[in-house]
């Protein structure tokens, strides 16, 4: 008999038209860190939001401990000692950390009156036993992505948790911020911590897990150990076929300048200057890749070439038009296509379905509005079902399913697939493959290319530098707002970039590697 | 077999089903009322069934007039429910149906008095003029909203008052006004329905049922069939998404709350041309406008619900004196409509219990 932290066997959950889980068994022994693999819509969050009792599974039993557990929602989770890090946070941002992490479990004092200063102690004393570095008074509206995932973290910790899910933690993390996430997840292991993981990453699940289970399409293929494998065995496992890690390309036949970036000054709303004085030139059968450490003046740039953010000075050209002063329709006209970071807030409306998303910025123009605006249905879903079905976009229902039920790299894939039918001159996308499986990365940055040599210009923002690295044919490194440095990918190596993007801070540069 | 479950589910959940059960509910807890100041709750569904169908049960006569009534009373509430449900459904609140009703009102019984009395045309132009200027008092919201970021909340609020004051002003210098009233209307302005009036035995039916079948439509129409409706419907749901897709928000902000007015301000021009005989000078709201927000809510602010929501508010309107002939307090019907509203509001308490039942049924069908 071994000992089992997490069993759970015959795991099946419905939505409509789609099983999520069917008759899934997962076993995670006590004290292992678990890995769990798919791909995008392979049904990893529905399995382990019924293990949080976030859903209710329609059949399959779970056993904690060796313990049939009847798991009816999170507060019964909690009280089995499990606790979950979800793919979106649930922070409340004006709140302190200390405040969150106490929210819903409040300590009091004998009067009966709030009292966090015993609260305070705790979180300050866990997050230094587990390397998390947060300031238990820091707001969160103040602090970074990480350092919200690193709360949510210590929320499960001040619960007691002895089990953590972590629903792919690294997807939105720097490369800086995932080293050190697996430390944590390492210290969590030696302090006697079960932890499930959830990822695309290969290369992370190789570095932390011990065993990994694999799902397809709903079902749970196999349980491996990870050290008998290698990623390329795993992600053939995922897939059901051979994968491509390194992306095929021919050379690119450059021509003529397309987007042209002069001398961009761009604010925020509090007056700090984001992007300094940044020059840049993208050419027509190119793609340009923009390296750099989150927060550098990345997302405002991009957002200000879709026309989303006001430039305090400086001038866009677009195939030798000047659309500084053009509106964000306008700028689509002209031949502007955009993959927003955000993806919830900018990519998707989703209570539309998937054929409204994919012509939400075409929908004014036939064929899929007539004379007097009236609207045809049946252009749109045809445009859907065949982007469905080039994309691999998983659905329950087809081009009527609402955007907001699929899956986080479905809609990814979804909005991708949108900006590429619109075949723009200029394609601006950032952080083009998170949260997507490997399989999908290797299709997206095939179309990817396909554009560039089909003439098109494209300006790729990611924090993965191996992902820059395999994908543009120039980089460009931005710090602090400003482009240090344009070389071709062949003239420069992973560690040289490395060492531009930490700027100043050099301290930093190490970890690139 | 899960597959049917799943199926079920939904319909469970479905926004149409939570508002039937809000109305049913509503209806519950006026029957308990209504028992408990010891009358017989059966009285208040006699005087419901007769505004419906006209049939007295009770005498066992049919008067084909509460028909006619009750379908008249309706045309505000779906008017006004259309005007707060076509700006919800883009992500604002229109508080100001009831300006946008008077103002309506207003220029509709200016231009009845004052217009051209060509047979045909006449009524045309009152009508028109108060779509006009109920769009009008609607688009200024939206502009505020739009250029200068002002809540249309604190400026509906507002401009319901001045729509009211405005509208006695104005009314005060009309032919033949006093302090409630004006010189009678010449027929050619009214949308009095001959045909209506014999088959309903001279209710106050009216033209105004083609207008809002008109109007319902349109309202349809625009909403889900157009790219009108589109990009507002987009807008509503996720603004930063429309923007960056470059869907025209701010346009979309103030054409919304201008048709929005245009709802009420027809709602105002039917009232004032097919139920009066003369026109007003009001000392106080009618509160269509404000019963518009509770028939939006009801329906979803769904053509088809809105619609339904409304019949039943005409219908309730037009039980009050029946059940007060029956010994039933009229105000039995306030409390059901308030109840109803404040059910909607508590939606997310019926969705919880709801989840509780599903997961109660899965544990007991997973057990047997
Ligand atoms: N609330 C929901 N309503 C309807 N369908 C859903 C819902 N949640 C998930 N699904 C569907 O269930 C399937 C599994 O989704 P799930 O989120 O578990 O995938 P995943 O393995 O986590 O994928 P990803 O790697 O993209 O995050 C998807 O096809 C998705 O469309
Ligand atoms: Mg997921």
């Amino acid at each position: 008999m071994e000992d089992y932290a997490i069993e759970m066997i015959g795991i099946s959950k419905a939505f409509p038209g789609i099983l999520a889980n069917d008759k899934v068994n997962l076993s995670v022994r006590k004290n292992e860190v678990h890995a769990l693999l798919g791909e995008n819509g392979a049904g990893k969050s529905t399995l382990m939001s019924i293990l949080f009792g976030s859903y209710s599974a329609d059949e399959g039993t779970i056993k904690i401990n060796g313990r049939e557990e009847k798991i009816k929602d999170p507060n019964a989770a909690t009280a089995l000692k499990i606790g979950m890090v979800h793919q979106h946070f649930k922070l409340v941002h004006n709140y302190t950390v200390t405040e969150n992490i106490v929210l819903g479990q409040e300590p009091r004092n004998r009067f009966g009156f709030l009292d966090l200063r015993d609260a305070r102690k705790r979180v300050q004393k866990l997050s230094e036993q587990y390397g998390l570095q947060v300031d238990p008074d820091a707001k969160i509206e103040d602090v970074t992505v990480g350092q919200e995932q690193r709360v949510e973290i210590l929320k499960t910790l001040y619960r007691d948790a002895d089990i953590i899910i972590l629903d792919e933690p690294t997807a939105v993390l720097t490369p800086q911020e995932i080293d050190e996430l697996m430390d944590i997840i390492k210290l969590l292991k030696s302090e006697g911590k079960t932890v499930v993981l959830i990822t695309h990453k290969l290369k992370e699940i190789k570095a932390v897990a011990d065993r990994c289970t694999v799902l397809r399409r709903g079902k749970s293929i196999d349980t491996v150990d990870v050290a008998g494998v290698t990623e390329k065995d795993l992600a053939e496992m995922m897939v059901g076929r051979a994968v491509n890690f390194s992306t095929e390309k021919k050379p690119a036949q450059p021509g003529e300048v397309v987007l042209s970036l002069k001398d961009l000054v761009i604010e925020d709303a509090l007056g700090a200057v984001r992007v300094n004085n940044l020059s840049l030139d993208v050419r027509e059968g190119e793609i340009m890749g923009i390296a750099g450490v989150d927060g550098n003046g990345q997302s405002e740039l991009v957002h200000a070439i879709n026309g989303m953010y006001p430039l305090t000075s400086g001038a866009i050209v677009l195939d030798g038009e000047d659309i500084t002063r053009a509106g964000v329709r306008r700028r689509i006209q002209q031949g502007v296509g955009y993959v927003p970071e955000d993806r919830h807030k900018y990519g998707i409306v989703k209570d539309f379905s998937l054929s409204e998303n994919v012509i939400l910025k075409t929908y004014y123009q036939e064929p899929f509005s007539g004379r007097f605006g009236y609207m045809d249905t049946k252009p749109m879903d045809e445009l859907t079902d065949k982007l469905i079905e080039e994309f691999d976009v998983r659905a329950g229902k087809g081009h009527v399913t609402e955007a907001g039920s699929l899956s986080g790299g479905n809609q990814q894939k979804l909005i991708i697939a949108r900006e590429i039918n619109l075949s723009p001159k200029v394609l601006v996308i950032a952080q083009p493959t998170r949260g997507l499986d490997v399989g999908a990365i290797e299709y997206i940055h095939k179309r990817i290319i396909a554009e560039r040599d089909a003439g098109k210009a494209v300006l790729v923002v990611s924090y993965d530098l191996d992902e820059i690295m395999n994908l543009c044919d120039r980089i460009a490194t931005i710090s602090k707002g400003q482009i240090l440095d344009v070389s071709d990918v062949k003239d420069v190596n992973e560690h040289e970039i490395g060492l531009m993007m930490a700027g100043e801070k050099k301290s930093k540069a190490g970890s690139d590697e | 077999m899960s597959k049917d479950l799943t199926e079920k589910k939904s319909f469970l959940e479905s926004e149409g089903t939570v508002s039937l059960l809000v109305v049913l509910l509503g209806f519950l807890c006026g029957t308990i009322l209504v028992l408990l100041v010891g009358r017989n709750p059966l009285n208040m569904y006699k005087a419901i069934v007769q505004a419906m169908t006209g049939f007295d049960i009770d005498r066992g006569r049919l008067n084909v007039r509460y028909i006619g009534e009750t379908l008249n009373y309706s045309v505000p509430f779906i008017l006004c429910g259309f005007s707060m449900a076509f700006a919800a459904r883009v992500g604002l609140f229109n508080i100001g149906g009831e300006g946008q009703y008077i103002v309506g009102m207003t220029v509709a019984q200016a231009v009845a008095l004052l217009g051209p009395q060509i047979p045909g045309v006449h009524w045309m132009m009152a009508v028109a003029a108060a779509v006009v200027a109920g769009a009008f008092w609607g688009g200024i919201v939206g502009i505020l909203k739009a250029k200068y970021e002002v809540s249309e909340v604190v400026s509906t609020i507002m401009l319901n008052y001045i729509a009211l004051y405005l509208s006695r002003m104005v009314s005060f210098k009309l032919p033949g006004a006093n302090t409630f009233r004006t010189d009678n209307f010449p027929e050619t302005a009214k949308l009095t329905n001959d045909f209506f009036q014999q088959i309903t035995r001279y209710s106050n039916l009216n033209n105004g049922v083609f207008l809002v079948v008109i109007a319902i439509v349109l309202y349809w129409f625009i909403m889900e069939k157009t790219s009108l409706g589109f990009g507002l419907r987009a807008t509503g749901y996720n603004k930063d998404a429309a923007l960056c897709s470059g869907i025209p928000v701010t346009r979309s902000i103030t054409t919304s709350m201008a048709i929005a007015g245009a709802f009420a301000g027809l709602a105002g021009a039917i009232v004032i041309l097919g139920s009066f005989a003369h026109g007003r000078v009001i000392s106080g709201m009618d509160n269509y406008g404000f019963n518009g927000i509770a028939v939006a809510l009801v329906g979803n602010s769904k053509a088809l619900g809105v619609t339904l929501a409304g019949l039943l508010f005409g219908i309730l309107k037009n039980a009050q004196p029946l059940m007060q002939s029956r010994q039933i307090p009229k105000e039995i019907t306030l409390i059901i409509q308030g109840l109803i509203v404040v059910f909607i509001a508590l939606r997310s308490g019926l969705y919880l219990f709801q989840q509780w039942r599903k997961t109660k049924q899965i544990k007991s069908g997973g057990e047997a």
